[in-house]
């Protein structure tokens, strides 16, 4: 094979490849616009209004995942699926997205830390990668991270709305979820980083509970309950 | 006084937040659970990348010696011999190649691309630069895979044995990536550029002009690929053109000096120059 040959050959591997992930990247636009606008539902949990409301809100954002699970059956098609790795980094972002906001409707909805298996089951991958379109394990945590942040903001926000019990319950979720992190043998990676960030949403919330508990506002609301 | 209270307050979270614990400590336990799970499985991942990153590391070291043993062919009248040796350290390097396979068995190959892709690339590097030497031509990537395909029947039988059925049939292949056979030939331009440069020291009058057709070769398939290529690829282009010309540079020169002399003096001029400035690097 001459060298001019063998480089026409790789050239053409290589437009393969590029019209591979230009397809990939297509898709994955779709699936984050899908992703911000479940997003921009979720964000009216934040106002004094929305609070009432948090089921339907979940639901609504339960139908936008319908689109989601559609939109990654076409993403699966784009590439052989024993190459997942191979084209990781076009999709890893969003899936870290969706995988905080189906962790963030799941708390909303039983206040528990959404298993891997849910997750998968609610964006339509497999959990194992022998299985095809998974979603992979620090795509998963970092996901939770995410959500971690989300409700350090939940928690002020709820004191705002006169909510005092919400804020107590969050420290404690956050606390648990802490100490799992404080589990993993992390390396220096972005997942690390992300890791990083936690404490300051731990101690975020703990102002927070600390402010009611100085002012006996969490007790206040439990006395009002009883009655 | 507003001490005792924040102290009061203190004393009110913790009991309240005992109470909590008491009540979520069943979910608690289910969370940590599922934590551990997670501990093992980015562990595993961890050390097979770390292996990896090992494996890859002493490949790049064999290579490197592998091509430093290549550049003696030439100064040294024995070529043959020198490629022999050069060879058996490749199979060195190909048997590590094979641990890499091993640990990549049932994997994806991309997952752990990052942690090995540096040793892959010195060792096409290394064994283009022999092929060269060898046969004046740029090996092929079907040509460097079908030299790593690894037999694994002797492991496989102890350890799987029952559940092997031709015990012997176990084949592994490890592929190398397109990408990595184009950074490795990319490399390996360096080092023709430094042969071609000693071998004009050496009074060798033939290799330089093959040289430089051949380094124009390469240098012309990677125009051709460009920027469409991998962000590395295209770093590396820059190398490569000074190369180019380092090489072309030489050659003018010796076209130019080649007329003036005949040629077995010219390669005195070149072998006398070479020496002074062997004296002169000795003597300080």
């Amino acid at each position: 094979m001459s060298v001019t040959e063998m480089f026409s050959y790789i050239q053409g591997f290589l437009s393969a490849d590029q019209d591979i992930r230009e397809d990939i990247r297509k898709v994955v636009q779709v699936l984050e616009q899908t992703a911000r606008e479940i997003l921009t539902v979720l964000q009216s949990v934040h106002q004094p209004t929305g609070f009432k409301d948090i089921p339907s809100k979940c639901l609504k954002a339960r139908e936008l995942f319908c689109t989601v699970q559609a939109q990654i059956a076409d993403l699966k098609t784009k590439f052989p699926v024993e190459q997942y790795y191979r084209f990781h980094e076009h999709w890893r972002f969003v899936l870290q997205r969706l995988t905080f906001l189906a962790a963030f409707v799941v708390y909303l909805e039983s206040e528990s830390l959404v298993t891997r298996e849910e997750v998968t089951n609610i964006l339509g991958t497999e959990v194992d990668r022998e299985k095809g379109f998974h979603l992979d394990i620090e795509d998963y945590l970092a996901g939770i991270l995410i959500m971690a942040s989300e409700l350090s903001r939940l928690a002020v926000n709820s004191v705002t709305a006169g909510d005092y019990g919400r804020p107590l319950r969050i420290s404690n979720f956050i606390n648990e979820l802490d100490s799992g992190f404080r589990l993993l043998n992390l390396k220096n990676d972005p997942l690390r980083k992300r890791y990083d960030g936690l404490k300051y949403d731990v101690k975020k919330i703990e102002e927070v509970v600390y402010d009611l508990s100085i002012r006996g506002l969490a007790k206040e609301q439990e006395a009002e309950g009883d009655k | 006084m507003s001490k005792r209270e924040g102290d009061g307050g203190g004393r009110k979270r913790k009991t309240e937040s005992v109470q909590k614990t008491d009540y979520s400590i069943n979910t608690s336990s289910l969370l940590i659970a599922a934590f551990k799970v997670f501990q093992q499985e980015l562990d595993t991942k961890h050390d097979k990348y770390e292996r990896l990153v090992k494996l890859s590391r002493d490949i790049t070291i064999e290579s490197k010696r592998t091509i430093f043993l290549l550049h003696r062919v030439t100064s040294v009248p024995n070529v043959e011999e020198v490629l022999n040796e050069a060879d058996v350290k490749l199979d060195a390097v190909r048997q590590k190649v094979g641990q890499i396979a091993e640990e990549l068995r049932g994997e994806d190959l991309y997952q752990f691309h990052k942690a090995f892709t540096s040793g892959v690339q010195e060792y096409v590097e290394a064994v283009s630069f022999h092929h060269f030497i060898k046969h004046r031509t740029l090996i092929s990537l079907e040509e460097i895979n079908a030299r790593l395909v690894f037999m694994r029947h002797e492991k496989m039988d102890t350890k799987v044995g029952a559940e092997v059925l031709w015990p012997g049939t176990c084949v592994l292949t490890f592929q190398v990536t397109h990408t990595d056979y184009l950074l490795g030939v990319a490399d390996l331009t360096g080092e023709l550029m430094r042969m071609c440069i000693s071998s004009v020291g050496n009074g060798d009058m033939d290799t330089p002009f093959e040289l430089s057709n051949f380094l124009r070769e390469i240098h012309d398939g990677f125009s051709y690929i460009g920027n469409t290529g991998p962000y590395e690829v295209s770093k590396k282009l820059h190398t490569l053109r000074q190369s180019l010309s380092k090489v072309e540079d030489a050659c003018y020169t010796l076209k130019v000096r080649g007329s003036e002399i005949p040629k077995h003096m010219l390669a005195d001029v070149f072998s006398s120059r070479t020496a002074l400035m062997d004296q002169d690097e000795g003597v300080p």
